[in-house]
Order: C-alpha cells, then sequence, then structure tokens
C-alpha cells in the first residue's frame, strides 16, 4: 500500500477550563488518543454526535488547536512542532473548508479579495493579473460567474458561499483539505450541489479529504473509509459500505439504527436501539471502555481495562467482544 | 393515475429546450453596494440625523468662513460699543469689551470643534492599537494591559486633565493631551470586546490556516469588521470631548484671553449674566445644539452601521 499522506498516532488534545486562582484547571478530554491513517486520493469519514471531539481532531490537523500529545505526521513529516519555511509550505499542502459558510467569508472582502487572499500571503505568482486570472479559472471550476469578483458575501446564498470558500482553498493547490461539516449548514437541495463539486475537485485534483460530518448516509456516499468517534475515542474504523451494512461496534449499531430510512416498510420492521442516557461529560470520561455506560451489551470487563482498536474482519474495531470471539 | 409500462415510450416532442434564463441561475442581477453604501442608504432614512449631519456640517463651514469675511476680528476691543444687545451691524451683539460676539462664538467654534474632533481621533487610533492588541494576543498580555486599563479608569477624568492643564500651563496642546488621556482607554475597551468576539468566527481561523500572519489579521480581518460600532462610539466621542473642554474652561483653566473656546466665552458671559443675561445664551446654544446634533448622528450611524439593531 502506498505511504499515508495523512497519519495521527495517539493523538491527544485536551482543554482546560474553570480554572482560576489558586483552584486547579478541569482536563476536557476533548481528543484522547486517535491513531489513523489516511492515504492519498482517499475521502476518511469521521463521524460521531455533537463534541465527541471530530471537529477538534480537523482542528488539530491544520493547527488551530494545539495537541497535547501525540504526533500529526503529513507526508512522513510531524507538523506539531514545525516552524517558518515549513510551516508555510505545509499551510500550503493542507487546508480546511469550514462548516458556516455565513460566518467563513469575511464580510468586508469581495469575493476576488477573499479567494485572492491565500495568493497574495504565500506570494503565488509575482503580479496581481497573474493572480486575478487565477482567481477567474477558480471561480469557473466552482460554477461561479466572472462577474461576482467584485461582489460581496452577502449577496450570495449559502451553497454559492460555501463554493467561494472551496475557491479559496484551492488556491493554494492542496494535497489535503479537512472538511468540517461543509454541508450540515445547507439546505438538503444544495448539499448534493457541493457534495458533487467536492467530488469532481478530488477526481480531477486527487486531493484526499477528511470529511467530518454526522450525517451518516452522506458521509457513506462521499467516504471510502469511515471512522466512528465517540468521546474522544475512535470505536470503529472500516470501509464505508462495509461499516455501514454491518457495523460491529455496539456504538456504531446505535448510531445506524437511528438514520431515517425512506421506507415506511422496512422502517415499522426494523428493531432501533435507543441509547439509554446523556452522553458522559469528556471532564470526566467512564473508566474503562468510554461507551460502557450506554453500552447495551457492556459487562464487568468493560469498566476495568480500555479496549484498543483491534482487527476484526478486516476492519478496526475498538470492543471486547469481538476480542474473545477470536480467543 | 395508473401508468403502464408501454405508455412510458419517450419521444423527442416530449422534450423541450430551455430557455437561456436557466443558464443564468447563478446570476445576481442587482447592483453591488458596499457596506457603507448600504449604510448610506440607511442613514438617509433616519431624518434626525440627516439633521443632524447638516447642522454639524454648517457649523464648522460657519466656523471657518464667518471670521475670514466679518468685518470685525475676535480680539479688537471698542469700548464704545461695549455690551450692546444683538443690532443690524453685530447680529449678537457686543461684551463688554466691544468685541463681535459672533465672531468669537465662531472662532470659539474653531477651537472646540478641532479639539472635539482630534481629541476623539487620536482616541480612537491609541484605542483601536492597544484594544486590538490586547484582544488578539489574549491570555496574560491582555490581563495586564486591561488591568492597566482599569487603573487609569479609576481615577477621575476632571482630575487628571486639570492636573496636566495645570502642570504644562494652559494651552490648546495641554488641554487636548489631557483630554485624549481620559478618553482612549472606553475606545480601548470596546475595540478588544469586539476583537476578542471576532477572533474567534471562522474567517479569521480560515485566514489563520491560510497562514496569515498576525498583523494581517489583525489589521485586514478583526479590525475592519469592527470599525463599525467603533465609528458609532467615535462620534459619541466627539460631543464629550466637547463638552470637557467647555468645562475647562468653564472652571477657568481653559485658553488664554483673548483666545475663547465655547467654555471661555460662556464662563465670560456668566460674569455679565445680572445685567447682560443674552450673552450667555450664545456659547450656550453653540455647544447644546453641536452637541445634540452629534448625538443624533451617533444614534443614526448605529442604526445604519450594524442593521440588526433597531
Amino acid at each position: 500500500m502506498a505511504e499515508p499522506i495523512l497519519e495521527l498516532k495517539d493523538l491527544k488534545v485536551y482543554f482546560y477550563v474553570n480554572g482560576g486562582f489558586l483552584k486547579k484547571k478541569d482536563e476536557v478530554k476533548a481528543v484522547d488518543g486517535i491513531s489513523l491513517k489516511i492515504y492519498p486520493g482517499e475521502t476518511f469519514g469521521l463521524v460521531g454526535e455533537s463534541g465527541c471531539g471530530k471537529s477538534t481532531t480537523g482542528r488539530a490537523i491544520v493547527k488551530i488547536n494545539q495537541p497535547t500529545s501525540g504526533q500529526i505526521l503529513i507526508d512522513g513529516q510531524d507538523i506539531t512542532k514545525i516552524h517558518g519555511e515549513d510551516l508555510k509550505k505545509f499551510r500550503q499542502d493542507v487546508q480546511m473548508i469550514f462548516q458556516d459558510p455565513y460566518a467563513s467569508l469575511n464580510p468586508r472582502m469581495t469575493v476576488g479579495e477573499i479567494i485572492r487572499e491565500p495568493m497574495d500571503i504565500h506570494g503565488i505568482f509575482d503580479t496581481k493579473e497573474e493572480r486575478e486570472k487565477r482567481v477567474r479559472e477558480l471561480l469557473d471550476l466552482v460554477g461561479l460567474k466572472q462577474d461576482h469578483i467584485r461582489r460581496y458575501p452577502h449577496e450570495f446564498s449559502g451553497g454559492q458561499r460555501q463554493r467561494i470558500g472551496i475557491a479559496r482553498t484551492l488556491a493554494l493547490n492542496p494535497k489535503f483539505i479537512v472538511c468540517d461539516e461543509p454541508i450540515s449548514a445547507l439546505d438538503v437541495s444544495i448539499q448534493a450541489q457541493v457534495i458533487n463539486l467536492l467530488e469532481k475537485i478530488q477526481a480531477e485534483m486527487g486531493i484526499s479529504y477528511l470529511f467530518i460530518a454526522h450525517d451518516l448516509s452522506m458521509v457513506k456516499h462521499i467516504s471510502d473509509r469511515i471512522g466512528v468517534m465517540y468521546l474522544g475515542n475512535l470505536v470503529e474504523v472500516g470501509n464505508s459500505d462495509e461499516v455501514y451494512t454491518d457495523p460491529l461496534h455496539p456504538y456504531t449499531q446505535a448510531l445506524l439504527s437511528s438514520v431515517p430510512i425512506p421506507d415506511p416498510k422496512i422502517a415499522r420492521e426494523r428493531q432501533r436501539i435507543v441509547l439509554e442516557g446523556e452522553l458522559p461529560s469528556p471532564i470526566n470520561p467512564p473508566s474503562g471502555c468510554v461507551f460502557r455506560t450506554r453500552c447495551p451489551k457492556a459487562t464487568e470487563k468493560c469498566a476495568q481495562a480500555k479496549p484498543e482498536l483491534k482487527e476484526v474482519n478486516g476492519r478496526l474495531v475498538a470492543c471486547f467482544l469481538y476480542e474473545d470471539n477470536k480467543e | 393515475m395508473d401508468l403502464k409500462k408501454e405508455e412510458l415510450t419517450l419521444t423527442p416532442d416530449l422534450f423541450e429546450k430551455l430557455d437561456d434564463s436557466e443558464k443564468n441561475a447563478e446570476k445576481i442581477s442587482y447592483e453591488s453596494k458596499t457596506y457603507f453604501q448600504d449604510a448610506w442608504v440607511r442613514f438617509k432614512q433616519n431624518k434626525m440625523a440627516l439633521i443632524g449631519l447638516f447642522f454639524v456640517l454648517f457649523m464648522i463651514i460657519a466656523c471657518i468662513i464667518i471670521p475670514m469675511v466679518s468685518p470685525y476680528s475676535y480680539d479688537e476691543q471698542n469700548m464704545a460699543i461695549a455690551n450692546q444687545g444683538p443690532t443690524m451691524a453685530h447680529l449678537m451683539g457686543t461684551d463688554k469689551f466691544g468685541r463681535d460676539i459672533l465672531v468669537r462664538i465662531m472662532c470659539g467654534g474653531r477651537i472646540s470643534l478641532s479639539v472635539g474632533f482630534m481629541g476623539a481621533f487620536i482616541a480612537l487610533g491609541i484605542g483601536v492599537i492597544y484594544g486590538g492588541i490586547a484582544g488578539y494576543l489574549g491570555g496574560k498580555i491582555d490581563m495586564l494591559m486591561m488591568r492597566f486599563v482599569d487603573m487609569m479608569y479609576s481615577i477621575p477624568d476632571i482630575l487628571y486633565i486639570i492636573m496636566i492643564v495645570v502642570v504644562l500651563e494652559p494651552s490648546l496642546t495641554s488641554i487636548m493631551l489631557g483630554i485624549t488621556i481620559s478618553s482612549w482607554m472606553g475606545m480601548a475597551r470596546q475595540v478588544r470586546a469586539q476583537v476578542l468576539t471576532l477572533k474567534e468566527q471562522e474567517f479569521s481561523l480560515a485566514a489563520f490556516v491560510l497562514g496569515a500572519s498576525r498583523k494581517r489579521i489583525l489589521l485586514k480581518h478583526l479590525i475592519v469588521n469592527s470599525m463599525g460600532p467603533i465609528i458609532v462610539s467615535v462620534t459619541m466621542l466627539v460631543p464629550s470631548v466637547i463638552f470637557n473642554e467647555a468645562f475647562l474652561g468653564f472652571l477657568g483653566i481653559g485658553l488664554n484671553a483673548p483666545q475663547a473656546s465655547w467654555g471661555t466665552l460662556a464662563n465670560d458671559a456668566r460674569r455679565m449674566m445680572m445685567s447682560q443675561p443674552i450673552q450667555i445664551i450664545w456659547p450656550v446654544m453653540a455647544i447644546c445644539l453641536t452637541m445634540l446634533a452629534l448625538n443624533f448622528i451617533g444614534d443614526g450611524l448605529g442604526v445604519a452601521l450594524d442593521p440588526k439593531k433597531k
């Protein structure tokens, strides 16, 4: 297999809150030891409920949040502590598409200025005319009109704004893009438009995506592989069709049973797994397996030790249910 | 409706050509407007703000032109015509030295207005730099910088304005210095609050991810976007600076005679209040109307620059 473009090694991102004078701060374990590999040209979908650390993982990769420990390797190079020229090169290779297209574009800049900004920062092309030409190419690529160049973001719809954001990230010709819920703020009718654009760009430019979302059916559609996160931990990683049709981890099973089926007959017959209780606080996560407090199949062993991601049927699952079967 | 399979044969006449308008689905037909053009449209709808703006412009022009074209000068004494009421020759009358009050009010306006605008803009400059840096860097630096502001705030304004003016000799510069030192803190706090909220917005994160330098993010993304509310508070600061200066003048620690500002004019007229009550009306009216007009402009700008605020 080819070398991975991105590799996370036991990545941990903790935040410190509620601290005060002479008072110890609480540790929020937003991401608590994640390891995964993403290969060139691949789309890796990261799913999980709100607050499970999927966005924090994405933000750590683009260095918005500094990891507490662990490594982030891009093309084999650890980027957690890079500076100067290396950092500049990294910024060109790894980019991010943001969730809210209404907040991710500076309202005082024209579309042309927004898309040109990355080129201005990195000094790509010598003259303004060349940059302007590239801006027009990018507008074309994302399906916007060239005369939009002088307009301001507030004149566009959500879907158009998201495409402006995509054009901005593409200006640097990145190799890897973190898509942080790029469609969850859009109308359903517009979601497909943006997804198709992302797929088209991937096919043309061979970019790898880390696609963060909570809409499972959309993630299955765009991803080659899926990772399921729960409370800062990866619980299952595998081929997207396999995970979708035959989930192994109890949490994945529960998550999938919540996806609505557009056929009342099947939907009526289906057994829904409804999780009991609330999501535990990441300040004080349960001992052992983090999912055990809500898991319908939890045993005593789950409270004592934390299950590792182990290979089961060509997939990675972190659950004792499958380790026991093997032994 | 019951459709059988054989009825579903497709023939060319079932299709029709889309007209060209579909090609332009992405077209935006209305005229492009910048933020400030948009704001001007909203500002124009507010009649009081518009009247305020015209009054202030009229006042500025009058202060520049009237002393230039008037046959009288602000310090020319003529005891023969002292303490006259309004006449055709002297529209506002004359003071106890026979000087034309209209010309003196306009000369005083030159000083009062320039102190007001200059003071507010210097405070704006210091406040934007200080508050921007504190808000953007955050953490310990922010804490130290803002505690210093709190400290300055805890001393009454007028106390150190008076001290500075007394120590440095009363002059335009010392008054301006004193007033600026007392008014930049509010501006700094406001800029910091704006920067704090804006720096967590996705567009400034996007600029960070693109590799923009701190300076670029602060200037091009954060400060530009916090300009709206800041312009409003500058407009509100101008009348308060004018008032502070007038207050100093009224206390008698203003400019040296024969130079005058609206405050010192009011102070001079106060001494004549028993015999010539009309003399105090003119400077007080100038101060009140200008402050009222500036406040209306500020209110109008507040609504115009922030459409969500009503």
